[in-house]
């Protein structure tokens, strides 16, 4: 974490900017590049006007790719707090996103259940979803911590690849822990996130014009619950980090274990706060998830996990700004990939090829600039 | 503790295998079991004597001649023998020579080169989808839809091109393990780790999307059927297979006598693998390889050629698998993405690492372990399981009856939390694995043991 030091407003205020700016700037360059592209491949559809409906769909695009940017941005902050700190990539750190997930879904689903949601007002319910996101927050944390004290701490001298076999083996062990719980309960392992309050509603912006056909163009109530308590942790997350002693301390132990616990940090403890945070925003991470697509299984994890990682080594592993950009990065790249491959390729390549586009990315980073974005490039430990 | 220090049961025990008596109660163990294992062929508790009989032939002091006779006999006589009666035991022979080879090739990977690769099962996917497509009526369907091509009659090619394909699939695997291999040489462990495991998801989601524009793979279904190769006539002469059903009690048909083939020509590839991984071990170039791992920067100091050294690792261990993947799909007649999933990478990480990281015994047994859990043992318990349901019986301390279980719990889908647990408990306490090599267990345990960096 190589953040500079700063008071504790600049420490919030400026990676918001940084963040506005980030959108901002992301949105326009990749709207640029589709736009281009929709120019110059205008001639290969006779069917239909390939310019015009870029456009038409070019806003919802880019508000649906913003709201996962920020989800992957969340869940790629625990993967560079842990690495940051111990230079380990947490494998488990999409099963910890999952359990937080099922924590807020089980949660409500409770709750639905005793009747709370049963004609409630738009306060109350928004009080709810604040609920079920601090379960999953408190299931999570706690979750990273036992995974840290039971998998990861015994090895934490163990040549680099030892612990990282250790941590495939939790990420394992609790997709099926999980499938376990829910079948035995259940008899089945998928649950859904009640549906309830003024969530589902949409507010429109504008209309546009498309042979006579007019298109909203709308961002649902929920994509903006979710930016925002996004927003609002990344906020937090800066001000813990660049803004209190604890903050002081984890970039301490972040730079040298041996000095820092000379100075009395008490690096074990440092450690395992690292992990409650980074597997608190995990989990925060999961409910928000489980909250915008609804359905929750044990194996939700996989996919958004591989994808947040990319997203922390895209901006530069270990870079708390960097991972919030690459995860915005992230996020518009695949909701531009799933709504304009199939349009561009004549429906040759559809929209199942988004997740590849991840592993392209990171492939292609990895080679070209392995510090990522915002990365410094770091010498290489045994 | 000195060799006069030792207790006295264990100096006996010493003087006993070392005896020529030794061999014959070898000898007498495998005859037992295989007694045993003909008069209850459903039984896993013989199952596992049986094969742990293999470890004991593995371990006997005795010369080398010996002990391969002993193998001999057993893989060429006594399993085909068996199998004749029961042939789940061949399908187990089978598929531990399969993931033998598997385990071993990700091994050179891993344990020799020190590089960790998550998406191994991928070359082991071009291997199975290159017979896969030469191999089935694929190259007439190409502008068909999936799901949608008529039945033809024949094949396009011959199906003794099987075994051209067989060195095809090798070279190819070793190809794409180059092309894997030649981005990634510069990161580092961890990154390497999720790169590889993105290169396995990539090749999936190829397998399962290819068959538009063209349709390549077939897509979700996968294809199917494949050829396999024409047998000699002697082996599917009606006098011959009479003669077999005789002999086993059962009728014994032409799909008997392909697992029979497919064992063998199994058991043959694992077998060149071993010789192969044993000649590389103390080769120049496993050298290079153990130089490599052990620390990069001192290595290129010394003058072994980094880039020739990794990327002769990718190939060596992708070719492997490569053909085993052909043989599977001629096995199977039919191929389909699932079987390539993230899941059967890591059982294949999970056969080395309880092996053994870096040793060759150990990636075989962990192999044979790894499978037997896979498609005996757990599927035991499933169905012992299944049986229990039927009955009104109560589980004992909890008091509820079985019956009442959800059939969600099916132990033979909890492949990833043993494999989990195993993992993890491996790298806790024994973290070089059961047949440790000598090299690497001295490696982890010396680090361990100065290493002041971290704080404990």
């Amino acid at each position: 974490m190589h953040l500079p030091r700063t008071n504790a407003l600049q420490a919030v205020l400026r990676p918001l900017g940084q963040l506005l700016l980030f959108v901002l700037g992301g949105s326009v360059i990749i709207s640029l590049i589709v736009i281009l592209a929709a120019y110059l491949l205008r001639g290969s559809r006779q069917d239909m006007d390939l310019v015009q409906i870029t456009f038409v769909l070019l806003p919802q695009v880019l508000i649906d790719g913003i709201t996962l940017g920020f989800v992957y941005a969340t869940i790629a902050l625990g993967y560079t707090m842990v690495y940051g700190v111990l230079e380990f990539i947490n494998f488990a750190h999409g099963e910890i996103f999952m359990f937080g997930a099922f924590a807020g879904v089980e949660l409500m689903i409770f709750m639905s259940n005793q009747g709370y949601f049963d004609g409630i007002g738009d306060l109350m319910a928004y009080s709810y979803v604040l609920l079920s996101i601090l379960a999953g927050m408190l299931v999570a944390g706690l979750l990273a911590i036992s995974v840290e004290r039971v998998a990861y701490r015994p090895l934490r001298a163990a040549p680099r690849l030892v612990p990282l076999i250790s941590a495939i083996g939790v990420s394992f062990f609790l997709q099926d822990a999980m499938r376990f719980i829910q079948s035995s309960v259940h008899g089945d392992f998928y649950r859904s996130y009640p549906t309830f309050g003024p969530f589902t509603e949409r507010v429109t912006f504008f209309s546009v014009d498309l042979n006579g056909r007019a298109i909203d163009i709308t961002i649902q109530n929920k994509s903006i619950i979710m930016i925002i308590v996004a927003i609002v942790m990344l906020a937090g997350l800066n001000y813990l980090v660049n803004g209190t002693k604890i903050g002081k301390a984890i970039r301490a132990v972040a730079q040298d274990q041996r000095t820092a616990s000379l100075m009395g940090i008490n690096v074990n403890a440092i450690i395992a706060i690292t992990f409650l945070i980074g597997g608190a925003l995990g989990g925060a991470a999961g409910v928000l998830y489980a909250f915008k697509f609804t359905r929750v299984d044990p194996f939700m994890g996989f996919l958004p996990g591989l994808k947040a990682f990319t997203a922390a080594v895209l901006g530069g592993i270990g870079n708390i700004t960097g991972a919030m950009l690459g995860g915005i990065v992230l996020g518009l790249l695949e909701s531009f990939a799933a709504s304009y491959l199939s349009i561009f390729t004549n429906g040759a390549f559809g929209a199942e090829y988004k997740d590849i586009f991840a592993f392209i990315i990171l492939i292609g980073i990895l080679i070209f600039k392995p510090s990522g974005l915002l990365g410094q490039t770091v010498s290489q430990k045994a | 503790m000195t060799t006069t220090e030792r207790n006295p049961i264990s100096a006996l025990f010493q003087r006993l295998t070392h005896s020529p008596l030794w061999p014959i109660l070898v000898l007498a163990y495998m005859a037992f079991v295989t007694y045993e294992v003909t008069q209850a062929p459903r039984s896993l508790f013989w199952r596992v004597f049986f094969l742990i009989g293999f470890l004991l032939i593995f371990a006997m002091p005795q010369p080398m001649w010996l002990k391969l006779t002993y193998a001999g006999v057993v893989t060429l006589l006594l399993v085909p023998l068996i199998g004749l009666q029961n042939p789940f035991l061949l399908e187990l022979g089978f598929q531990i020579c399969v993931f033998g080879t598997l385990a071993l090739g990700l091994n050179l990977v891993v344990g020799f080169a020190g590089l960790l690769d998550l998406g191994y099962i991928a070359f082991y996917a071009v291997g199975a989808y290159l017979w896969a497509f030469f191999g089935s009526q694929q190259l007439w369907n190409l502008y068909t839809v999936a799901g949608t091509a008529q039945a033809h009659v024949g094949f396009p090619l011959n199906p003794n091109l099987f075994w051209l394909f067989l060195i095809l699939g090798t070279g190819a695997a070793a190809l794409m393990g180059i092309a894997l291999g030649t981005p990634v040489l510069r990161l580092r462990g961890d990154y390497l780790a999720i790169v590889t495991l993105g290169f396995g998801e990539v090749i999936r989601v190829l397998a399962s999307n290819l068959s538009k524009p063209i349709n390549l793979t077939n897509g979700p279904q996968g294809i199917t059927p494949i050829q396999r190769p024409d047998l000699p006539l002697v082996l599917i002469s009606p006098e011959f297979l009479d003669r077999l059903t005789s002999l086993a009690g059962r009728v014994i048909g032409l799909g008997d006598i392909y697992s029979f083939f497919f064992y063998l020509l199994a058991l043959v590839i694992l077998v060149v693998t071993i010789v192969i991984a044993r000649r590389l071990e103390d080769s120049k170039l496993g050298r290079a390889w153990t130089a490599i791992r052990e620390d990069e920067v001192a290595a290129i100091a010394m003058g072994i050629p980094l880039v020739r050294s990794k990327l002769a690792a990718f190939a060596i261990g992708a070719s492997f698998s490569g053909a085993m993947g052909v043989v599977f799909a001629a096995n199977r007649t039919f191929v389909s993405p699932e079987t390539f999933s993230l899941t059967s990478s890591i059982s294949v990480l999970v056969m080395v690492i309880l092996g053994g990281l870096g040793s060759i015994p150990g990636a075989v047994v962990g192999a044979a372990v790894v499978t037997l859990l896979n498609i005996d043992f757990l599927q035991t318990l499933s169905l012992e399981l299944s049986r229990l349901r039927q009955g009104a019986e109560l589980i004992p301390l909890i008091g509820m009856p079985w019956s009442q279980l959800p059939s969600q719990l099916d132990p033979a889908r909890y492949q990833r939390l043993v494999f989990g647990i195993i993992l993890v408990l491996m790298m806790i306490f024994r973290p070089e694995g059961i047949i440790p090599s000598q090299r690497r267990k001295m490696e982890i345990h010396e680090r361990e043991a100065n290493d002041g960096q971290s704080v404990k």
